[in-house]
């Protein structure tokens, strides 16, 4: 395929998407599919005459209020419908097609949530229908790697990739560009390009929402990548548990390889791409990326100590590339416009946007993207709708189990790499679960205790017996029955453990312990000193 | 392969790229403890009681996986990784049940000389007394999960050595067990060639000789080495 029969794919499909009277955009994403949106959307298109389009898309974002029906009657103006049952087909059908006022709840597009958002991970997200290449196309879906493929090296695109500032989105935050140098400049005759799409954190779903709403914008962005490191091969690592996201991508795979964008001699070059799913069977653990490559060679999914990293020694051996879901949607755009482009978005270190997966105690829970530098405040309060039933806002876990809780007072920072370290939490891969005064913080640190005690994998011994301890005095405190040397302990833990731990798992499991210390300390204090009621029931 | 040089607590050593940190420290009659780490087999990363300094990393690094690089720095001891390693110990001892007096490795017993080594006296941490199971099933071997400190070195012998993969690791965190031949009874093991390698390499009391009464399992896990010479490598 070449740029200009793409072109052509473009055109005729945008002018198909406008030639209907009405449009019908129903989310057919995980959160709104649960709620049988899926069937809404077949009894409308059962129902609507052919002047009306009816199209499943992806997440519309505001989960909470789902499922959500987006309708065009003229065309400037899109109503939002929340909470649309099966029954309200009828009345959906009259507004759309006899163009009669729908009583049925509907969500204000003009609300902070949709109004402060820049989207370009999600740019697509609830506009196109995941199922259908084309409509990718028309979103210049494409266009990067044809472009790439034609007119640039690998290492002008890597260069732009640098110039982006664009950095790992799973979680460490490592400079994206500075990796794919690393695996351009490995010498091998067999190179690898993975995409980590393991998203095991408790509460985060962004790139379940990616896959599920935009999957072929993860596939050009591996086939831009494996383009620019010199590989041939690439897998997507999914877990299992995400059912509708595998279907889509393989949908994609199939579709990409019929049009010519993976395959043999991609666009008429000497480019050889090919992409595979590996499923992963629920372990946490399989999302550190030496784990993950060892259950794709089909090992035991257990971290081996880095050095040696993967971009030099990675699957079977051969150099790899393994980036995150988010990272590889964001490399399309950049391509699109320009690594200068992306950096003017975001803050000096950290550039770009960010998803982020609002959940727990909060008016809107759902998936946003705010530019990096954006206030903390303002994603719980303005977009995120502050904290339902009255009741006041305490912390902020982000980060998840590797992460930290950031209190009321720290709310004005802006969120980056470096904000968020230095409030002692991360950024991890995007999960934000909000908290309000009914929480009790020495509980949020036993549970995520007891996920890391469950999910380590037993290879080392730090993480796999100090997590045991490291819960186990955190359940006595809990109950009331902690004393003062058990807090010390927990501290001398807490340091070993993260010390000497093999992998980023046991390395960074005391952060909520440490996080809650440094902020909530005197949550300890009383229960060990019996002035407080125990945490948890006997 | 290259040559160069690196710094061990303070002193300049030559050494070539292939080699671990935990190589050289030997080459110079350096001691860094180990447990997991065997010589003959692919060095684990498991235990982390050999982890040393390393400037400019973030944290300690296991020196039997790490190789070493131009210009490195090493520390090899210090008051904070004594701690670490004997906290290692501290968590060994309390994840199993190890009793000495009632065990038949008592006196040869590699977890035993290390805690002596580093002068652990006492455990702070609670036992977890897990009550593993044992396997007697095999007709001259037993198993005590009980004394098995995870290190795989059965695990690792049996596949690179004897070539035959009886033994792996099931179960995850602290559940995690060796279980032989998919988790069928050692004694009808399809795979297991009765060789006894795996009893040789264990450093505790957990694969034994049966027939063995307190104190007389002794072992001879240097035997690898002896291999290696004999094949050259
Ligand atoms: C315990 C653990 C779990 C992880 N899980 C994930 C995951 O689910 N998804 C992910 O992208 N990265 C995960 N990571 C980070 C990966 O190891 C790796 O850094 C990442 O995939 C690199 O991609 P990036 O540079 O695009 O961020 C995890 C790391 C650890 C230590």
């Amino acid at each position: 395929m070449n740029l200009d029969e793409l072109n052509e794919i473009k055109e005729k499909q945008k002018k198909y998407n406008q030639s209907f009277d009405s449009y019908i955009k129903v989310c057919v994403a995980a959160s709104c599919k649960s709620l049988k949106s899926d069937q809404i959307k077949d009894a409308m298109r059962e129902k609507m005459d052919e002047k009306c389009q009816v199209k499943g898309v992806g997440c519309l974002g505001l989960c909470s209020k789902g499922p959500l029906v987006s309708v065009t009657v003229d065309t400037n103006k899109q109503i939002l419908y929340e909470s649309v049952k099966a029954e309200d087909v009828e009345t959906l059908f009259n507004a759309t097609c006899k163009k009669e006022a729908a009583k049925l709840p509907q969500c204000s597009l003009d609300q902070p949530f949709f109004k402060h958002q820049q989207k370009i991970v999600l740019e697509n997200s609830g506009e196109i229908d995941p199922e259908v290449i084309e409509d990718y196309i028309e979103k210049d879906g494409y266009q990067a790697l044809l472009k790439v493929l034609n007119e640039y090296g690998p290492e002008e695109v890597v260069r732009e990739m640098m110039d982006s500032g664009l950095r790992g989105r799973g979680g460490g935050g490592y400079p994206t560009g500075l990796k794919w140098a690393t695996v351009n400049k490995a010498r091998s005759d067999l190179k690898y390009v993975i995409c980590n799409a393991d998203e095991g954190d408790p509460g985060a779903f962004m790139d379940r929402a990616v896959l599920e709403s935009d999957p072929h914008r993860i596939i050009e962005g591996m086939a831009i990548a494996a383009y620019a490191v010199g590989a041939s091969r690439g897998y997507i690592y999914v877990r299992a548990e995400y059912p509708l996201a595998i279907e889509r991508l393989k949908r994609a795979i199939r579709k990409a390889r019929s049009k010519g964008f993976l395959g043999q001699n991609i666009s008429g070059t000497s480019f050889n791409f090919e992409v595979d799913i590996r499923l992963g069977a629920g372990a946490f653990v399989c999302g550190e990326e030496t784990a993950l490559i060892a259950s794709i060679e089909g090992k035991r999914g257990q971290p081996t100590p880095r050095p040696p990293y993967p971009a030099e020694v990675g699957l079977w051996g051969k150099p790899t590339l393994i980036n995150n879901v988010e990272t590889f949607a964001n490399i399309a755009p950049i391509l699109r416009k320009g690594g200068a482009w992306y950096a003017s978005i975001g803050t000096e270190k950290s550039k770009g946007t960010k998803v982020f997966a609002l959940a727990g105690k909060i008016e809107n829970t759902g998936l946003i993207e705010v530019p990096m530098g954006f206030k903390l405040r303002d994603i719980i309060f303005d977009i995120g709708g502050g904290v339902p039933e009255g009741l006041k806002f305490k912390a902020v876990q982000t980060g998840g189990p590797s992460g930290g809780c950031i209190p009321e007072d720290l709310l004005d920072l802006h969120v980056s790499y470096e904000s968020l370290r230095e409030a002692g939490s991360i950024m991890g891969s995007g999960g934000m679960i909000i908290m309000d005064e009914t929480s009790k913080m020495v509980e949020v640190a036993r549970y995520f205790m007891e996920f890391c005690k469950s999910e380590s994998c037993g290879k080392c011994t730090p993480c796999r017996v100090g997590t045991v301890h490291m819960h186990d005095i955190l359940d006595r405190i809990a109950k009331g029955t902690g004393t003062e040397a058990d807090l010390s302990l927990l501290e001398e833990l807490c340091d070993m453990v993260g010390q000497t731990s093999l992998c980023g798992l046991g390395q960074t499991a005391p952060n909520p312990v440490l996080s809650t210390l440094k902020y909530f300390r005197h949550e300890y204090d009383n229960l060990i000193q019996k002035q407080e009621q125990p945490q948890v029931n006997q | 392969m290259s040559v160069l040089t690196l710094t061990i607590d303070g002193q300049e050593v030559g050494a070539s790229s292939d080699q671990t940190i935990l190589d050289v420290a030997k080459a110079h009659k350096i001691n860094i403890p180990t447990m997991c780490f065997l010589e003959g087999l692919t060095p684990w990363g498991g235990c982390r009681i050999c982890v040393v300094d390393v400037e400019g990393a973030p944290r300690p690094l296991s020196s039997c996986t790490t190789h070493v690089t131009e210009g490195m720095v090493v520390t090899t001891t210090t008051g904070k990784l004594e701690s670490y390693r004997k906290m290692i110990l501290e968590m060994l001892y309390a994840e199993g049940n190890h009793t000495c007096s009632v065990c038949v490795s008592n006196g040869h017993c590699e977890l035993q000389d290390k805690a002596q080594e580093m002068k652990m006296d006492h455990v702070r941490l609670p036992y977890l007394n897990q009550n593993m199971p044992m396997d007697s099933t095999h007709e001259h071997f037993g198993l005590d999960q009980d004394r098995c400190i995870l290190c795989t070195r059965c695990v690792r012998v049996c596949s690179e050595i004897e070539g035959a993969q009886t033994w792996a690791v099931a179960g995850r965190g602290v559940d995690s067990h060796i279980i032989s031949d998919l988790g069928t009874p050692w004694g009808e093991s399809d795979s297991c060639t009765s060789c006894g390698k795996c009893v040789q390499v264990c450093p505790t009391g957990s694969l034994v000789n049966k027939g063995n009464a307190v104190n007389e399992q002794i072992k001879k896990v240097n035997f690898l080495e002896h291999l290696l010479q004999m094949r050259g490598q």
